[in-house]
């Protein structure tokens, strides 16, 4: 069964790359438009990748990665950043947050499946 | 299967066009001595997302602004800087510039560079104002070392290198084999980010020194429009430099591979192949007791992060993404689990087999979608079909006998009821909120009024009102005529307003509102109002048929003239009138009409109504002879069947009709468009009472038929203009009817009487008639 990822940016146009790549290398992808909608979806279905941009309106990345680090659920899913933002600061938020990892935007969509699958197989 | 970036940018442009005009509405709203943390934010986000999505489709002209710009904006959002009305001026004019980029993009319109270069500098001279008050706090762990890399440095980089304050990082750039004018454009697009020192090294290539506090990666991204990135040697002025492989495998070990940078470049540097990305910790560990927490070297060296991009071959800058993403296109659709190479190479043959998922769009957007106008059009038109098909269905089954198809004539009824939901339904897509239009005035109305040194408040009510799109758009150049009149002539300066009694600052208002069948939409100002008796006099001297008698609504629509407008008369009187005609023309080819309410002193006001929908008339069947018309139910004012004695007949007027005290022209249809008719006396036939443009008159017709919904189809795509013609329907029955122009009807009736003569013109007429039968 394909692995399910979970997309939050509240870029469409970028969701819809992420999205749109991550299908076409056999994964399914739940897309969110913020923190909040994407806590909402991870709640409804359990999924095996989370991928999230950090400046997002209603509740921004580093908040939606330390809200899904309290559900049992979401304890050891791996989480990735999606981020423009590389700074060592960010970074160092990041792994308090529970992030597993990051990757600057912008990124092209074959670097993006190769730090997917790198994280959770293909 | 292909990943093809050029399928986002639509969504792109539309996102960052909205974005933009978010913007600009929070900008022009924000309280500059005590702006909202909220609106900041937000306005601080949409450049941080335009920036984002520029960068990953590779617009780097906008990239660079938005970077500027969303610097700037961090700095005023965490209170480093105060919000200046300078800083809200910057940014609205670098709103313009993204817009005018972003069109440059899309449309391929012409982008005035120099506006561009403008901006670039305000915005970069309003950052160092706010740098010097507070200085730029960030937390960095770079040691700046004086540690000279093989470059022979000029005076001037070795000035820079002196003064690198904390917090900044010192690049060496090396440029590939490219112009001194490309070295100078870069060096110049460079200067954005910090202090740049150019010089030469040994071999002959260009070397900036940049000392900045951006990342390796913003400077990968401004170069790349101008040299190709993988040429591109980029070395961190510290002790640690060049980065050691060791160091680097430590920090990041799901990479091992290390490979030697270009020997071109003639500086030594051992870099990685992964770059741009990094986790935390290395997947699959054992470390279940934490879960996923970090370990150990969660946090790499900066030196070897920012080394890390060093001739990274599948780089993280755009410049190349349409190169990476055909790549990708062969590569992405099975990959095998096998320790993943970057090597471009590799990747075609990673592609062993095709998944079925592969087919699925992955358009899915989580609120709504988007679709190109035409196949909404498409579907418009395929439902006037089925309205049609569905209509003459229902007349067919009237003649069946109820008794015995009871069961086909409820189902039928049920379909009625169906496809009037679905129309309905259909139409609605095609609607947009009023403020599409609205939002753009704001800007416009405050840069007039500065202008003009005017104080204006603007006001907008209703703009939730919704209208068909394609009437939104047409709608935007004559309001934008009536708001700039307004603002231009119609509200005073303050020093007359404050003579006049008034409060320094005008208000303008513009709303919108449903009203029947209609939408209504008003330009309302409180300024000086129309001067009847300048227009009157004004009317004369044009030659234009006036009389005292006219009443107020008459006299103001004298505005509407062509030519009725010149400056000095407009000006002085009332102000209104520069191109006035061409607002009612366009009004009037939407189907719809104008009327003017003014009060001297007091202000004016003028009132647009408009179809909902341009697809779709609610119209009143008539016929005449053996011929069935259509006309507009929201220009019926009354049907009635005269009496002989209402009928008067005036010398040079022709025949009249009496209605409650009003004498109305009759206008003959069959007269106008010469058609047999057995019926010639009104008292034998209907008058349908019309009125367009505050001018009534009676339409002579055989009978009524009904009243009915009906599709527009335009005549113009195959056949001439015919006077008095809007379109043409398809009936019920299959047969063809032509839509009444009533606007035309009247004129027409004005201009000659079609009851006793003018034959010469409703001969003319009926040959165009004829030749498009």
């Amino acid at each position: 069964m394909a692995k399910t990822i979970l997309a939050v940016d509240d870029s469409g146009s970028l969701r819809q790359m992420v999205a749109f790549s991550l299908k076409a290398a056999g994964y399914d992808v739940v897309q969110a438009v913020d923190g909040q909608d994407g806590l909402n979806k991870a709640k409804e279905k359990t999924v095996d990748l989370v991928l999230t941009d950090q400046n997002m309106p209603i509740m921004d990345g580093l908040t939606l990665i330390k809200n899904l680090r309290e559900l049992g659920s979401y304890q050891k899913v791996p989480i990735l950043m999606l981020t423009t933002e590389s700074s060592d600061e960010m970074k160092a938020k990041g792994k308090a947050a529970g992030a597993n990892g990051w990757l600057v935007k912008p990124f092209d969509p074959k670097r993006l499946i190769e730090v997917v699958q790198k994280v959770i197989g293909s | 299967m292909t990943i093809d970036m050029s399928q986002f940018y639509e969504v792109f442009f539309d996102e960052a066009e909205e974005l933009l005009a978010e913007a600009e509405r929070l900008l022009l709203g924000i309280n500059i001595a005590n702006p909202d943390n909220e609106e900041l934010n937000a306005i601080f986000r949409a450049a941080h997302s335009i920036k984002g999505g520029a960068a990953t489709f590779g617009f780097m002209d906008m990239t660079e602004i938005t970077h500027v710009l969303e610097n700037l904006l961090d700095k005023i959002r965490k209170n480093e800087m105060a919000l200046t009305a300078e800083h809200v001026d910057a940014f609205l004019a670098a709103k313009d510039v993204l817009k005018m980029e972003l069109d440059g993009h899309r449309l391929a319109t012409e982008v005035d560079q120099e506006q561009v270069a403008d901006v670039k500098m305000m915005l970069k001279q309003l950052s160092e104002a706010g740098a010097v008050a507070t200085p730029v706090a960030t937390d960095s762990t770079v040691s700046v070392s004086a540690t000279p890399p093989p470059v022979e440095f000029s005076a001037v980089a070795e000035i820079a290198q002196n003064e690198i304050p904390d917090g900044t990082s010192c690049f060496n750039i090396v440029m590939p084999d490219i112009t001194e004018k490309d070295v100078e454009n870069l060096q110049e697009e460079l200067g954005l980010l910090g202090l740049v020192a150019l010089s030469k090294q040994s071999d002959g290539h260009f070397v900036i020194t940049l000392t900045t506090d951006s990342s390796q990666a913003d400077i990968v991204s401004i170069c790349s429009f101008i040299v190709d990135p993988d040429d591109l040697v980029i070395t961190l002025k510290t002790d640690a430099s060049p980065v050691k492989a060791p160091q680097v495998a430590e920090i990041k070990p799901v990479v091992a591979e290390t490979v030697e940078s270009k020997a071109d470049t003639g500086t030594k540097v051992l870099v990685q192949e992964e770059v741009g990305y990094g986790l935390f910790e290395e997947e699959g560990k054992e470390k279940q007791e934490e879960g996923y927490g970090f370990f150990a070297p969660f946090q790499p060296h900066p030196d070897a992060v920012k080394a890390n991009l060093i001739g990274d071959d599948t780089a993280l800058t755009l410049a190349n993404s349409g190169t990476t993403s055909a790549q990708l296109a062969a590569s992405t659709a099975k990959v095998e689990a096998t320790p993943v190479s970057t090597a471009s190479q590799d990747a075609d043959r990673r592609n062993a087999g095709r998944r079925e998922s592969d087919k699925v769009p992955a358009s899915a957007e989580a609120s709504s979608i988007r679709v190109g106008v035409e196949k909404v059009d498409q579907l418009i038109n395929l439902v006037g079909e089925l309205v049609i098909t569905q209509a003459m269905i229902e007349q067919r089954i009237s003649m069946l006998d109820p008794v015995h198809n009871e069961a086909l004539i409820n189902s039928v009824g049920q379909l009625t009821r169906n496809t009037r939901d679905l129309q309905e339904s259909v139409m609605s897509i095609r609607m947009m909120p009023m403020d599409f239009v609205f939002s753009r005035f704001p800007r416009m109305v405050r840069d007039l009024a500065a202008k003009l040194n005017k104080k204006v408040d603007f006001v907008t009510v209703g703009a939730a009102t919704e209208l068909d799109k394609g009437l939104i758009e047409r709608i935007v150049d004559p309001l934008t005529h009536l708001v700039r009149n307004s603002v231009d002539h119609g509200i005073e300066i303050p020093e007359n307003r404050r003579k006049a009694g008034k409060s320094d600052s005008g208000t303008l208002t513009l709303s919108a509102a449903h009203k029947g069948g209609s939408i209504v939409i008003e330009v309302t100002d409180d300024g000086a109002g129309l001067n009847r008796d300048k227009i009157l006099a004004k009317a004369q001297s044009n030659g234009l048929p006036v009389s005292e008698n006219m009443t107020d609504s008459e006299v103001f629509s004298l505005i509407f003239a062509p030519g009725f407008s010149t400056a000095e008369v407009v000006t002085d009187v009332s102000g209104r009138g520069v191109g006035m005609d061409v607002v009612k023309r366009n009004i009037t080819a939407m189907g719809g009409s104008v009327d003017i309410r003014s009060a001297l002193g007091f202000g004016t006001t003028i009132s647009i109504s408009l179809p909902l929908t341009l697809a779709i008339l609610d119209g009143m069947s008539v016929s005449l002879g053996q011929s069935v018309y259509v006309i507009p139910l929201n220009l019926i004012v009354e049907t009635l069947q005269p009496r002989a004695e209402d009928i008067k007949t005036v010398t040079g007027e022709g025949r009249m009709v009496h209605v409650r005290g009003e004498y109305l022209p009759i206008i003959a249809l069959h007269s106008l468009f010469n058609h047999a008719t057995d019926i010639t006396d009104p008292t034998q036939g209907v008058l349908v009472l019309l009125e367009s443009d505050g001018k009534k008159s009676a339409l002579f017709v055989d009978r009524l038929v009904g009243q009915q919904q009906v599709v527009i189809k335009s005549l113009e795509t195959n056949f001439k203009r015919i006077p008095g013609v809007s379109g043409a329907t398809i009936m019920g029955d299959g047969s063809v009817a032509l839509i009444l122009d009533v606007a035309a009807l009247i004129q027409m009736g004005q201009s000659t009487n079609y009851i006793t003569g003018a034959a010469s013109f409703s001969n003319q007429n009926n040959q165009h008639m004829q030749s498009n039968a």
